[in-house]
């Protein structure tokens, strides 16, 4: 295949909008292919296919956020065609709505942000059943009890061997740490109240967690950081957390050319005040210190208006946010592991609280000088669900939309953000980096988010001439043209033509092989057959997710050896 | 034939009702046949899980097709030991075999979940797609007739004549 | 040979430790199971070979012509309905769903008639649980609500309720307290340290009744409530409050009774309630090994749980409506397939002669009810003995059962693909 003269945004290779031909063979990128496919881009927008490095899109909380919300599943039904499987919902779509919606929008990688795992099996079940883009999902380490007994003991290498077990077991991606110690203390109905609180029963504190789970994670070389849902999120104040927690970990070197640990979805935890009614942005504070350092990165958990699902294993959040909002709540503390919880939510223009968190994203986004260190995402569904990003991307690229928005909105996020004097504009080369490539680099995927030869031939055109369109100004454009994708390219395969899904392959699904010595191994299986035999509620031997499960592994090797 | 109602005081200090056939009332205390009033509910049973796979067999039929009765509604029904019992609601009815069960409260009967119980259960699901397989009114009386089996029980459904097993 | 860590496809309990010990391809022997489990295990009567209906009576044939009938019927209906799925494995659910969007069907299984109300008091208030192993490991009180687990889940309470120990119930049924809720005295009611016994169809006001005195307005209730004196509920209340880590099982003691779904909404906003002094959870007790599958696949795959209308190419859902009672009571469905499932038993009699006027495909390894008003009948080997597959447990556990004989029979999964293919074969034309 051969895509023509379209007008490329390649950041990693450093093509910025150059008028280019692309070939594509074998699902890769290659210098020239054969065949006689070929693709007029002229005046169009050319990337790598998106990547989501952060939502949640499979597994027991987003099916349980499904049958919860029928109300939600009548939303966005679509009928089956002779091609597609129906679709249903907004903010918990179904499996195929999603891998259908993410092609529309030219996104072909999507990373399922959390999952624990004694359920990864109902994850890799959901993620089978997801079309099109390539998958994986990241782990949940920061509650489980066999990583709380080997920080109190100080035993790095046992951790790593366990953290390289929990991977193998879960088919994991990577390590995900969740309100580190809280979800153990969920489990009698407690939470931590910060870095230092520590964890009922086991005498460790979140501060010795995520610092033992980002040396582990670094003693393995694991292609992706720590990813890190902060302690106190979602409230008010809470910015002091977040750079304490920063400052605890700042002289933990990377392992590899990436960042050495990765804070997800920011907007949640970038709050200043001391309660609701003084409530306010700390963005700049956050994004100041980012600037001042570079071994971190973060998304921007972007809030939508309209409604969400709030979904997440920081399951004490989610009983305070159906207190506070007086809702339907779910929850899942999974023995041993985790805890968890969805609420559904409405966001109003009118909310002040709404109105300021929706500030802070952007804020966040647009005072972080290095777009490397940013990710572009909705921490779906969250602050909203996905199929929003374009939405995102023309606030970011337009100040102009941003004004026109802030005026609908509660006069707060004018007053209590800083969002209003902000006048940066993202250009398409920046969208190009919070969008695909600095989610590939963060996430350590080298063959996704860029389109060099032998990347995988993942392309999104779009109807939109980048050296004619003025984004600042024609946002509605842009919008329309990221909504729906000209052609998105799986694997050298169209699979969108017109904003419309026209072939449905499988893709794959990434998880990290980590070997470990295997006197460490060894002391970690001992560990797990007394934890088998006197705490959990089924057989080692049934635990770990079995091959059948995922049945288009893509395996990355890491490791101590 | 006429109805009468009484109250019959029974252990624990409750009373259920009854409804009273009777005859030779206002002189004696006799009856001919006493109906239960009762509050009928289903459920499952060891037994009758044991034998769910296995539909066909008298282990089935013998969990299966039977109605408890809490001991002082069985011992003022009268049954003697060669009788059934026939209980009827506004859905249908159907013979059982009937046993005496000390956890059962008077007025409320129970009968394993299966066709013999469904047989007296209504169809209608409130609006939630559940029949109310627990709490219908049933009235419940002694009978000499036979219990049927799960071949006869279906007989005036479907073209059963010639079943292949 | 004996297969070790084997899981059992008899009830939600999923137990995953049983060892089977099989000798020339047959089981001889089954340990730690329960009655229900080794019943399951040391096999039943099964269907024979495949059968049709002629001339009103079931007469053998051959799998392929079994697949073509069933594919006519389902290709003729207007209305189709495809029941059942829940004693068989999520693979086999995935291409029921497949078939029902081919056939603009109907798909709905068991659920609807056991926790099906429970789903829908979900819907209203959301589900406050965990996984039974939390609830094995720090619960020191467990309440079963219209639940009889001595019956219908035998091993429950030794893994992982009640008698069960673990990290911070070292002690066991000895350091926890069970508060047992029924209409009457069950074997479960005889373990408990408090029996409340209640009215059949009066969960609903005494559930009420006791969320009005966790939150402090038990004044306003009279002496007694539903026959239950108010100190009784007090004590209920009180050792509701005083526990560490609380377990409301819910059973079909909520679900089949008067109230049905506002029940479970009731008992689930009592949980709700009760994690603003202490530590609560609720689960319900569901009854076949895999209903709780159906439900999740169906979700993921359509939106919706159970009872969903895919005839208009889009799924639709309305339990009430869509559900398999709801289709037969209105005589809407015009044909039935029936697969893992026996509808002839364990539907109200009105509602199985509905059946009785369709064409019924059955799809299962065992005879039953439904086989004597089936026109098509398709026997097939025992899902986690003779097939493996995936399972969820009752806490929405996933599992893989294993397969630990061979079968001579198809499975479940083959069939309905299958079917689907003949489906598929006579074309495209409704």
């Amino acid at each position: 295949m051969i895509i023509e003269g379209g007008i490329v945004y390649d950041p990693i290779n450093g093509v910025l909008g150059e008028e280019m031909d692309l070939s594509i063979e074998d699902g890769r990128v290659v210098e020239k292919a054969g065949g006689s496919e070929v693709i007029d881009a002229r005046g169009m927008l050319v990337m790598p296919g998106g990547v989501d490095a952060h939502a949640h899109i499979a597994g027991g909380k987003v099916n349980t956020g499904r049958i919860m919300r029928p109300e939600d599943g009548r939303r966005g039904t679509e009928p089956r065609t002779k091609l597609l499987r129906p679709s249903t919902g907004y903010t918990v779509p179904n499996c195929y709505a999603i891998g259908y919606r993410y092609a529309r929008l030219g996104y072909t990688t999507a990373f399922e942000a959390a999952t624990p795992i004694l359920e990864a099996r109902h994850t890799h079940e959901e993620l089978e059943e997801i079309p099109i883009i390539d998958k994986g999902a990241l782990t949940l380490f920061g509650n489980n009890w066999e990583v709380l007994e080997c920080v109190r003991d100080g035993d790095l290498g046992k951790l790593a061997a366990f953290v390289a077990w929990g991977l193998l077991a879960s088919r994991g991606y990577g390590v995900k740490v969740v309100n580190p110690g809280g979800g153990e203390a969920w489990g009698f109905g407690g939470n931590v109240k910060g870095i230092d609180d520590p964890v009922p029963s086991f005498d460790v504190t979140p501060r010795e967690i995520i610092r033992y789970l980002m040396r582990a994670n670094e003693a393995l070389r694991l292609p992706h950081s720590v990813h890190l849902h902060t302690n106190n999120l979602g409230k008010p104040g809470n910015y002091e957390t977040t750079l304490e927690t920063l400052r605890a970990v700042e002289d933990i070197a990377a392992s590899r050319n990436r960042q050495v640990l990765h804070v997800t979805h920011m907007q949640f935890s970038a709050y200043g005040g001391t309660g609701w009614r003084d409530f306010e942005s700390k963005a700049p504070e956050i994004a100041g210190y980012f600037n001042r350092h570079d071994q971190f990165t973060m998304d921007m958990g972007q809030l939508i208006f309209g409604s969400a699902t709030t979904m997440t294993a920081d399951a004490p959040l989610e009983y305070g946010n159906a207190r506070l909002l007086k809702a339907k709540w779910s929850n899942h503390d999974i023995e041993l592991e985790e805890s968890s919880g969805v609420v559904p939510i409405v966001y109003g223009r009118k909310n002040p609280i709404n109105a300021i968190q929706w500030a802070i994203g952007l804020e966040l986004a647009l005072l972080t000088e290095d777009s490397w260190q940013m990710i572009m995402t909705t921490d779906h569904p969250n602050g909203g669900p996905f199929v929003n990003y374009p939405e995102v991307v023309a606030l970011l690229m337009s100040r102009r939309k941003r004004e026109e928005e802030l005026a609908t909105l509660h006069d707060l996020a004018s007053k209590r953000t800083s969002l209003p004097s902000i006048e940066r504009e993202m250009d398409w080369n920046e969208v190009a980096i919070v969008t695909r490539a600095g989610p590939a680099r963060i996430l350590g995927l080298p063959e996704k988010g860029h389109l060099g030869v032998g990347a995988d031939g993942d392309v999104s055109i779009y109807e939109i001439n980048p050296e004619k369109v003025d984004p600042s100004r024609d946002h509605e454009v842009v919008k329309a043209a990221l909504a729906r994708a000209k052609y998105t390219i799986k694997a050298g395969e169209v699979v969108v033509r017109d904003g419309e899904v026209v072939a449905v392959p499988q893709g794959s699904t990434y998880w990290v092989d980590a070997s470990v010595p295997e006197a460490d191994a060894a002391r970690v299986r001992a560990d797990l057959v007394e934890k088998f035999a006197k705490y959990y509620s089924i057989q080692m031997s049934n635990y770990m997710v079995q091959d059948a499960y995922v049945t288009r592994p893509r395996v990355v090797r890491a490791g101590v050896i | 034939m006429p109805q009468y109602y009484i109250k019959l005081t029974v252990p624990q200090g409750k009373t259920a009702q009854y409804i009273a056939l009777g005859r030779g009332w206002g002189k004696e205390f006799e009856f001919m046949v006493i109906i239960l009033k009762a509050i009928m509910i289903s459920g499952r049973t060891l037994g009758q899980g044991a034998s769910l796979e296995a539909k066909m067999s008298p282990e089935f039929f013998n969990a299966t097709s039977s109605c408890a009765i809490s001991e002082s509604d069985y011992n003022a029904l009268g049954i003697s030991g060669d009788e059934n019992v026939l209980v009827r609601t506004e859905f249908g009815e159907v013979v059982l075999s009937a046993r005496k069960d000390d956890g059962l409260p008077p007025g409320v009967i129970f009968i394993p979940m299966g066709p013999w119980a469904n047989a007296v259960v209504g169809e209608n699901t409130g609006g939630c797609g559940c029949p109310l397989f627990k709490g219908t009114e049933a009235e419940v009386e002694p009978t000499k007739t036979q219990v049927k089996d799960v071949c006869e029980l279906f007989a005036d459904l479907k073209r059963l004549a010639g079943e292949g097993s | 040979m004996i297969e070790e860590d084997v899981l059992c496809p008899f009830c939600g309990c999923l137990c995953d430790d049983l060892k089977v010990e099989v000798e020339e391809g047959r089981i001889v022997g089954v340990k730690r199971a329960c009655r229900l489990g080794m019943s399951k295990f040391m096999g039943h009567e099964r269907i024979v070979a495949p059968m049709v209906r002629r001339d009103g009576v079931l007469v053998e044939t051959s799998y392929e012509e079994a697949y073509e009938r069933a594919a006519e019927i389902l290709k003729a209906a207007k209305r189709p309905l495809l029941y059942g799925w829940c004693s068989t494995v999520c693979e086999t659910a995935k291409k029921g769903i497949l078939l029902a969007e081919e056939v603009g069907g109907v798909i709905d299984s068991t659920a609807t008639v056991c926790h099906g109300p429970s789903i829908i008091g979900i819907e209203e208030k959301g589900l406050a649980g965990s996984t039974l192993g939390q609830v094995k490991n720090r619960a020191d009180l467990i309440v079963f609500w219209g639940a009889n687990p001595a019956e219908a889940h035998p091993r429950h309470t030794l893994r992982y309720s009640s008698n069960s120990t673990g990290m911070f119930t070292p002690e066991g049924r000895g350091g926890r307290k069970v508060i047992v809720v029924d209409v009457r005295k069950t074997r479960t009611a005889k373990n408990a340290d408090k029996f409340v016994l209640i009215r059949p169809g009066t969960d609903y006001e005494v559930i009420a009744a006791l969320r009005m005195i966790v939150k402090g307005k038990g004044d306003l209730l009279p002496d007694a409530v539903a026959g239950i004196a108010k100190s009784d509920l007090e004590e209920v209340a009180d050792m509701m409050k005083a526990a560490k880590f609380g377990a409301v099982l819910i059973g079909l003691g909520l679900t089949h009774s008067r109230g049905r779904y506002k029940n479970v909404d009731g008992a689930l906003s009592l949980v709700a309630d009760l994690n603003g002094f202490t530590k609560f959870v609720v689960l319900a007790m569901r009854g076949h090994y895999n209903v709780a599958g159906f439900g999740q696949v169906c979700a993921w795959e359509t939106g919706y749980p159970m009872a969903v209308d895919l005839s208009r190419g889009a799924p639709y859902f309305n339990p009430g409506e869509t559900a398999a009672c709801d289709l037969l009571a209105r005589r809407e469905a015009d044909a039935m397939m029936v697969v893992a499932a026996d509808p002839a038993s364990n539907f109200p009699r009105k509602t199985v002669e509905a059946m009785a006027e369709i064409p019924v495909i059955q799809v299962d390894p065992y005879p039953n009810p439904t086989t004597f008003i089936a026109d098509v009948v398709i026997p097939t080997a025992v899902c986690g003995i003779e097939a493996e597959g995936t399972a969820y447990r009752m806490d929405g556990l996933s599992l893989r059962m294993k397969k630990v004989v061979d079968s001579v029979y198809p499975t479940d999964e083959e069939v309905v693909e299958n079917i689907l293919d003949r489906v598929r074969r006579l074309g495209d034309d409704n």
